[in-house]
C-alpha cells in the first residue's frame, strides 16, 4: 500500500468529482507543474486506487424512474449453486450491482426500472426465477448521496 | 428527446468511459465532429452529468465495508434530517441512501479492519440520533459493480 500525502488526497477527491479535469488544470489548483501532477495521477492509477472512470447519466431523463435495492436469501446453498446464481443474476441488464454479503441476506442487488410495473416485471420474470433464489426483500430508493469518505483526513488518523 | 443514435453513443460510453472521441466515432461509424456535437447536446440537456474517477477504498487500506440498514424513530418529525446531518460528519461513511420500505436509511461504512470498524460502530454510529434499529450486512465480494443503465 502506498502512502498518500495531502496533495494526493486532494487530487483524488477532485477527480472523484470530475475525472475530465486535465493534469495541467489540476496542477494549477495545487501549485504543481503539469508533469508533476500527471506523475501523481499515474501513481494513483498504478496502485489501483483510481479503479477507473464512470460516466454519470441522469437516469430519470433516460426513462429509468425507479431504483430498488433487493436483499436476497438463497433457498439452497453449496458452492455450485452460488456460482450459478451469481452468473445468472449478473447477466440481467436491469441489475446494476451485485454484492455478496454476510448477514440476514446472501446478496444485495441494485435494480433499475422504468416504473413500478416495469420493476414488477423484472422481479417476477427475472429475479424470482433465478436458480436458488429464496426470500426477497425490496426497498425503493428515495435519495442517495455519495460522500468524500476519509479523504479529507491526514493519514494515520 | 433521445434518438437511437444518442442511445448507442451512451451505451458505448457507459461500457468504456475512457475511449477517445475519434475512437468512439470510428466504432459508431460517424465523424468525430458530429459525435462531439451530439455529446455537447447531451451535456447541455443534462443527460450526461459528468465523468468521475472511481475510488477503490480497498487499495487505500480500507479492507472492510459494511452496509448498515437503519430504521428511525418516526415519532420524531426531524428524525431523518437530524440522523442524516449527523451521519455526514462521520468520515468513514461513504454513502447515504434513504428508502421506502422496511429500511429507512442505509449507510455504507468503510474501515481498515474489524477493530477499526468496531470503534466506528460503537463511538460514532450507535451515538447517531433517533435510531430505532440497526442491521449490518458485511460485504464479502462485489460480483457486479458497473451501475450501468440498460439503455
Amino acid at each position: 500500500m502506498i502512502d498518500l500525502d495531502d496533495i494526493d488526497r486532494q487530487i483524488l477527491l477532485a477527480l472523484s468529482r470530475d475525472a475530465t479535469q486535465s493534469a495541467s488544470a489540476l496542477g494549477r489548483r495545487f501549485s504543481l507543474s503539469q508533469p508533476a501532477t500527471w506523475r501523481r495521477i499515474k501513481r494513483l492509477q498504478d496502485a489501483g486506487i483510481i479503479a477507473g472512470r464512470k460516466l454519470d447519466l441522469d437516469k430519470e431523463k433516460l426513462g429509468f424512474g425507479v431504483t430498488v435495492f433487493l436483499g436476497i436469501k438463497l433457498a439452497t446453498k453449496g458452492r455450485v449453486s452460488l456460482e450459478d446464481f451469481e452468473r445468472a443474476v449478473a447477466a440481467i441488464p436491469e441489475v446494476q450491482t451485485v454484492e455478496h454479503v454476510l448477514g440476514m441476506y446472501d446478496y444485495r442487488l441494485r435494480v433499475t426500472a422504468r416504473d413500478i410495473s416495469d420493476f414488477e416485471r423484472v422481479l417476477r420474470r427475472r429475479i424470482m426465477t433465478l436458480p436458488g433464489a429464496g426470500n426477497v426483500e425490496a426497498n425503493v430508493l428515495l435519495s442517495e448521496e455519495r460522500r468524500p469518505g476519509p479523504l479529507g483526513l491526514p493519514t494515520g488518523s | 428527446m433521445l434518438d437511437d443514435l444518442d442511445r448507442r453513443i451512451l451505451r458505448y460510453m457507459q461500457g468504456d468511459p475512457d475511449t477517445s472521441i475519434p475512437d468512439l466515432a470510428d466504432r459508431i461509424g460517424m465523424t468525430a465532429s458530429r459525435l462531439s456535437r451530439r455529446l455537447d447536446k447531451l451535456r447541455e440537456t443534462g443527460v450526461i452529468l459528468g465523468t468521475r474517477a472511481v475510488i477503490n477504498w480497498q487499495a487505500l487500506g480500507y479492507a472492510v465495508e459494511v452496509s448498515l440498514r437503519t430504521t428511525l424513530d418516526k415519532t420524531q418529525t426531524r428524525a431523518f434530517d437530524e440522523f442524516i446531518e449527523a451521519a455526514r460528519l462521520i468520515p468513514e461513511v461513504v454513502e447515504i441512501q434513504t428508502f421506502l420500505g422496511q429500511v429507512d436509511v442505509r449507510l455504507s461504512v468503510i474501515a481498515r479492519d474489524m477493530a477499526h470498524y468496531q470503534d466506528i460502530y460503537r463511538e460514532q454510529i450507535l451515538t447517531l440520533p433517533h435510531i430505532n434499529d440497526i442491521e449490518a450486512l458485511m460485504q464479502v465480494a462485489r460480483i457486479k459493480s458497473d451501475e450501468s443503465l440498460p439503455i
